[in-house]
């Protein structure tokens, strides 16, 4: 008599304790410390927290140790854990112009205020395999330090409008919704579009934004400016009744200036588009920016045609904790929907040959 | 089963009050509103999306300690994913479950309906993938949102009407749409087209919870429930023409397994605990 193999608690068991086994590798090497991941993979931890939408650099980075470097996996983790955090309350906006600066340029002036910091970057390096780094080094050499610009960094779009070149926003004080709480319903605000978009996956909307540069929704873009630094977290207990200082995040802010040829009420201007993200992550910032920008085609009475201009197309399926989800649950059995799928065929099929 | 019995650090059921205060309102909205979807604020769990979140989150939200659960996938308790959502719900409510049908108060599923007659008083939960029926037709949500208050179903007809012009029947086998109380075209959920008459009066309160979607919708007891077809097309539920066999069951949905390389098939019960609950059969060559 043929049993049918399904899978049982123990078949689980047993996995999971191949999986432990697996991510521990070879034991003759040191165990991986949780730190040195928070340290040395800075860039993995604080896409992670990006998209797992929860600011805890040494939760991250248990994260990527747990998920074995698979940071949508390491996102998920991070995520599942938010959600069972209490709510206190809601930080005042962070002020990104008063940025402790680590990073800013522009490519749209050679020189401005504050002027083009590069800070830690990957740009201008070649990417040659170093292979000194595979073998034990000394000590790393600290990089030289300049004498800071104690100029204030006024924020290149905020030039632009005060010449009127650049469509001011409206503004409002409406308490932005929580897509954490309640469930999009289209149309949606460009807030709950941009919290989206913050948590959303960075490869997702990197191809997405690729698409406005290629045709998909042309906006003629410039990198306005990019910022990346520490900014003060302010929160307002209600008994205070004035703001406290709760510490310090890093942010990156990309704000794109893009070409606006004007409408029947409105004058030919710069529009932006806006990407914000927890972490060093500007790649991630720039592709939300863009995107940003996209979604607004329907606002600007541009015609909406291109996947990146669709608020539903983009905000349904950037979220890579959702995504991944869905498809990998095509893993699951699926026998029963498959069984009634092969009557139907065979039947059809019958039918087809009588 | 004692509190002590609940992972450390977890209220019962995993979900906070508030957020199941959230859903029991979601779900309040779904019963008095048969077939139609509530959006709620589907919280992320540490399950994946797609694997059942929308079916947890609902169990969790109606779940007492008195309450003995029943979690089955493709009709079984043993299939993997089964096993690991009642290891959950054992985990972080410590309540009885099993695996009989009667005795369960509330049943989670996955893509079937028991064949034991569910009674009244039973609660059954379905996980559901895309609670649109419409989306294959029309992906754009504000667009069938727009359909589902005008009851405009046109294009569902369409569909059927194409299918049985050009092929002589529906083409859909599983996840059969169903008018809910005359109103509300409704996804029974991937389960085969089989299963689609056990919905109509049934005597257990009807759940479903889509996570990722974020929607709910209910078929509160004995409301009619009709699979959509034509007068001189009438629906037709199909199964494999074969004996389960192990039990022989010549009425239950039926699991096709292959055997040998040569491609020998046999069909075994896709439920498992009807299929256990029957005589075997004395001939194991059968």
């Amino acid at each position: 008599m043929y049993v049918a193999v399904k899978g049982g608690e123990r078949a689980i068991g047993n996995a999971h304790a191949w999986l432990d086994e697996a991510r521990r590798g070879d034991p003759a090497l040191a165990e991986l410390d949780v730190a040195q991941v928070e340290q040395q993979l800075g860039l993995a931890v604080d896409r992670v927290m990006a998209e797992g939408s929860c600011y805890d650099r040494g939760l991250a980075a248990l994260a990527v140790k747990q998920a074995r470097g698979d940071l949508i996996e390491a996102a998920f983790l991070l995520r599942a854990y938010r959600t069972t955090l209490a709510r206190f309350g809601a930080s005042e906006p962070v002020e990104t112009g008063a940025m402790r600066i680590q990073r800013r340029i522009s490519a749209t002036y050679k020189d401005l205020p504050g002027g083009q910091v590069l800070g830690p970057t990957f740009d201008y390096t070649h990417r040659l395999l170093d292979f000194a780094l595979a073998a034990e080094r000394e000590a790393v050499a600290p990089a030289p330090e300049g004498v800071a610009d104690p100029a204030p960094m006024p924020r290149v779009t905020e030039l632009l409008a005060r010449e009127g070149l650049m469509r001011r926003e409206s503004r409002s004080d409406a308490e932005p919704p929580d897509l954490t709480r309640d469930p999009l319903n289209f149309p949606v605000p460009r807030a709950a579009w941009l919290q989206a978009l913050a948590r959303g996956d960075e490869g997702f909307l990197l191809g997405l934004g690729y698409s406005t540069q290629r045709g998909y929704g042309n906006s003629h873009p410039f990198a306005g400016e990019i910022r990346m630094g520490e900014v003060t977290v302010e929160f307002t207990p209600p008994e205070l009744g004035f703001a406290i200082e709760l510490g310090e995040i890093v942010l990156t802010e990309c704000q794109m200036v893009n070409q606006f040829a004007g409408s029947k009420s409105e004058p030919p201007q710069f529009t932006r588009g806006y990407g914000l993200v927890f972490g060093h992550g500007e790649r991630k910032a720039m592709a939300m920016a863009l995107v940003d920008r996209g979604l607004r085609a329907e606002e600007l009475g541009e015609p909406v045609d291109a996947p990146a201009q669709s608020q539903e197309f983009v905000l349904y399926h950037c979220d890579n904790v959702e995504a991944t989800g869905f498809v990998e649950h095509l893993k699951l059995p699926h026998y029963v929907d498959f069984q009634s799928e092969l009557e139907k065929l065979r039947s059809l099929r019958q039918e087809a040959g009588q | 089963m004692t509190e002590a019995s609940i992972e450390a650090g977890y209220n019962f059921g995993y979900l906070d009050e508030n957020t199941k205060r959230m859903i029991r309102r979601a779900l309040l909205k779904a019963v008095a509103v048969p077939g139609y979807q509530v959006p709620f604020g589907s919280r992320e769990m540490p399950l994946p999306y797609g694997w059942g979140t929308g079916g947890i989150q609902v169990t969790a939200s109606i779940i007492g300690a008195d309450d003995t659960l029943k979690v089955i996938d493709q009709g079984a308790d043993d299939t993997t994913n089964a096993v690991s959502i009642r290891r959950f719900f054992n985990r972080v409510t410590g309540v009885a479950t099993t695996e009989h049908t009667a005795a369960a108060t509330i049943i989670q599923t996955r893509h079937r309906v028991p064949e034991a007659k569910l009674r009244e008083g039973q609660v059954l939960v379905y996980q559901v993938p895309m609670p649109e029926p419409l989306f294959r037709l029309e992906p754009r949500v504000a667009e069938t949102k727009r359909m589902h208050a005008l009851a405009d179903y046109g294009l569902m007809h369409v569909k059927l009407y194409e299918d049985i012009a050009r092929h002589g029947a529906a083409t859909t086998s599983y996840n059969y749409p169903v008018l809910v109380n005359q109103r509300y075209l409704m996804s029974p959920s991937p389960i085969p087209a089989f299963d689609n008459p056990k919905l109509d009066r049934m005597p257990a309160l009807q759940l479903f919870g889509a996570g990722r979607e974020k929607r709910i919708y209910a078929v509160p007891p004995w409301t009619e429930v009709k699979s959509l077809d034509f007068e001189d097309h009438p629906f037709q539920p199909a199964r494999a023409d074969a004996a389960c066999v192990i039990c022989g069951a010549r009425d239950s949905y039926l699991d096709e397994l292959i055997v040998d390389d040569s491609g020998k098939r046999h069909f075994v019960c896709s439920d498992t605990d009807y299929c256990a609950s029957r005589p075997p059969v004395q001939d194991a060559a059968a």
